[in-house]
């Protein structure tokens, strides 16, 4: 089920909500997208979206979120001040995980099922590229620059460098089994990609595009079998990485300079993205299997709450305040 | 990309190539003996004719896509031998010209062909054969498994079984080689984990259950003593499917039929399965069976072992399997890893009615000093296995 747009005149009435900190997640198995308020850290409002929501993130000036409705073939455009869906965008098949380009207006898709990565123009509202990949593609990410698009294949294990201007891959590192996340360093200078069943987390040079090492993790009492990294974040100033470890249930502290893990956050069930708030204070993990988020404070570097929302969730976006 | 048609009265190859680049090429024979599928009660269930087939043309899809990036050329020879055909001319014809042999045949010519002259050197899958002797006594060099033992399935079951504290158990038998076989295994598995078989009873097949059921299986079980699981060994599937709701007992079926550990089911969803459930039907218009989840496995396993060693030599790539470094991402939430005592494919299996999934052994707290996966089957001190010293 998709909501259209409400009319003008029931807009009108609506009393817009003051805008507060918001962390937005997706429920992957209930097909709704919770928000919750960063100050009193409760689930605020719940929506109603389209199938199979997964990837999700704001507009560079927060005016409005992006979700992939995977299983609707489609990306939806939320109203963050409404919460109505204004309009579904194209996004070519079962849209998984996305990013948004530097120009703010390129959204580069990963389509799981084609083996294909999709590039949107959102105000043309048209798919003006797609590009061949290899099998199960999922992580995304393009450098500050905009030059380069990254996509990770999971079947293939392999990060496809992608030139954005040309759209041709122009180099393919193999990383460990199962590639999920991608995310250059703030200088652009290295590429971090996570492998799910490998269990790595691996550093390349992007100039070289040789691999610098690859991160390893070790808990005590929990089978490596169940280290499994996905989802993670790089701080701005580029010190630390914070990374979901699936199964294990634990957020890793990595330091980004020495490669050293620094510590493990107990949270909950099958963790497998994040968002952090923009002055990188509170970090807030989806939890699939406990259906809830657990925030954790990184100046106090331990976990504060855990907060319930839908059936898996999935993705997670921050919003400032007053955006 | 794959061929279209499979010539079913003779036996017929036919080259399907994954997508061409310049580098190495890995030609790979898939290798099939037909056999008489046992007559089964119900007329309903006719089993698909490409079993196995299909999943080796998935795992060339996947393998040619990784390829493209690579300069890797995968192509699969389909060899399908009718019954009554000479399956070691067809062996060695495939031999003749491959080194890297995917095999959907019964344990006894999985073993003639891996005893061939021609077999030496080759590195050959066993994607069908559950035999427990051709993983142990009868193991060979040249021979790996991506389908797993009775042994392996048995105990993925019983350990289900064993954490739910369902532990006295009671179990019908059917005559088929193959039930004799899965039986021994449960009983085995039993001992091991510490359940117990309080009655076993044999059916003899003499009755029709499409029409007798209400009559023929109460009276049948009346007698067992008290138990919380029925157990089946019926791997045609030809009277288990009646026993639920048929016994004396209101108790829940498992084994051949009911709650069934498997290689594969098509009721697998999490850690991405869906995606390659999705992949599969797309291409054979059915769901996967355990045989083709067996055969793309199988050859996955050549592609993610050409990929990281970039060659296409048979003994580079065994032992790249054997090693410590190979791991598989096959949709089963744990890395899949071979054991380097037999050959053996290491690997968690869905316990699965036809409905829904019920578990995913090797189950928590069963614990394992190197691997849980190895509390599946004949671990390294108990095999019998000397080919791979």
């Amino acid at each position: 089920m998709i909501r259209t747009t409400v009319s003008a005149l029931a807009l009108m009435a609506l009393s817009a909500p003051a805008l507060a900190q918001e962390v937005w997640i997706s429920n992957e198995r209930d097909q709704t997208v919770s928000i919750i308020d960063v100050q009193t850290m409760e689930v605020v409002d719940t929506i109603e979206v389209g199938a199979r929501p997964r990837g999700i993130m704001f507009s560079h000036d927060y005016s409005v979120a992006y979700l992939c409705a995977s299983d609707d073939d489609t990306i939806q455009v939320i109203d963050v001040e409404t919460r109505e869906i204004l309009h579904n965008l194209p996004s070519g098949e079962n849209p998984e995980t996305f990013t948004l380009h530097p120009d703010g207006r390129h959204i580069w898709i990963s389509n799981e099922d084609d083996n294909i990565t999709s590039v949107l123009d959102v105000e043309e509202r048209r798919i003006v590229a797609q590009i061949p990949v290899g099998i199960e593609p999922e992580g995304k990410a393009i450098n500050h620059a905009g030059t380069i698009a990254i996509t990770t294949s999971e079947t293939t294990n392999m990060a496809h460098w992608i030139d954005t201007e040309t759209h041709e891959i122009f180099e393919n590192s193999l990383v460990g089994s199962r590639p999920r996340d991608a995310e250059f360093t703030t200088d652009d200078k290295r590429l971090f990609v996570s492998a799910e069943i490998g269990g790595g987390l691996h550093v390349f040079d992007t100039e070289t595009f040789e691999e610098i090492t690859e991160i390893r993790f070790e808990i005590p009492d929990v089978h490596p079998h169940d280290i499994q990294p996905v989802g993670f974040r790089l701080t701005e100033d580029m010190t630390r990485a914070y990374v979901a470890l699936g199964p294990a249930n634990r957020i890793a502290v990595v330091d980004i300079e020495t490669y050293e893990v620094l510590k493990y956050h107990q949270v909950g069930r099958r963790v497998w993205h994040m968002a952090m708030s923009n002055d990188e204070t509170l970090l807030f993990t989806t939890n699939g299997v406990s259906g809830d988020v657990t925030v954790i404070d990184l100046v106090r570097e331990e976990p504060i709450k855990t907060i319930q929302v839908g059936r898996f969730p999935w993705g997670a976006a921050y919003r400032p305040a007053g955006s | 990309m794959p061929c279209k048609t499979v010539p079913l009265s003779a036996a017929a190859i036919c080259v399907a190539a994954g997508q061409a680049a310049a580098g190495i090429d890995i030609p790979i024979a898939y290798l099939e003996q037909q056999v008489e599928r046992p007559a089964v009660l119900t007329n309903l269930d006719r089993p698909p004719e490409d079993i196995g087939l299909m999943g080796a043309r998935l795992g060339l899809a996947d393998n040619a896509q990784t390829g493209s990036f690579m300069g890797h050329a995968y192509s699969v020879s389909e060899v399908v031998v009718p019954i009554g055909d000479d399956w070691l001319d067809a062996a060695r014809a495939a031999l003749a010209e491959h080194r890297i042999l995917v095999v959907n045949a019964p344990a006894e010519e999985m073993l003639a062909l891996a005893d061939l002259p021609e077999a030496e050197g080759a590195l050959i899958f066993n994607a069908s054969a559950e035999s427990e002797a051709l993983r142990e006594e009868a193991c060979r060099a040249n021979l790996l498994h991506t389908m797993p033992s009775y042994a392996m399935r048995a105990d993925a079951l019983m350990q289900f079984l064993v954490s739910k504290r369902w532990t006295d158990l009671v179990m019908i038998t059917g005559q088929r080689e193959a039930d004799i076989a899965f039986a021994e295994a449960l009983r085995g598995s039993a001992t091991k984990f510490g359940a117990r078989i309080r009655a076993e009873r044999e059916w003899d097949m003499s009755s029709d259950m499409r029409r007798n059921i209400g009559q023929e299986f109460p009276r049948f079980t009346q007698d067992f003593p008290s138990h919380h699981v029925m157990l089946v060994a019926d791997e045609a599937g030809d009277f288990g499917p009646y026993l639920e709701f048929n016994a004396w007992e209101p108790r829940p079926v498992a084994g051949s039929a009911g709650a069934r550990p498997d290689a594969w089911s098509d009721r697998v969803e999490a850690y991405g399965a869906a995606q390659l459930q999705e992949r599969f039907r797309r291409m054979a218009e059915r769901s996967m069976r355990p045989v083709d989840y067996a055969t793309w496995a199988a050859m996955r396993s050549v592609g993610e072992a050409v990929t990281r060693t970039s060659s296409a030599d048979p003994d580079t790539l065994r032992a790249y399997i054997l090693g410590a470094d190979f791991e598989l991402a096959a949709f089963k939430g744990a890395a899949i890893t071979f054991r380097d005592w037999n050959g053996q494919m290491r690997q968690p299996m869905p316990v699965a009615t036809r409905t829904a999934l019920v578990a995913m052994p090797p189950m928590e707290g069963f614990l394992h000093q190197s691997s849980t996966l190895d509390t599946l089957g004949r671990d390294r001190p108990e095999t019998a296995c000397t080919a791979f010293e």
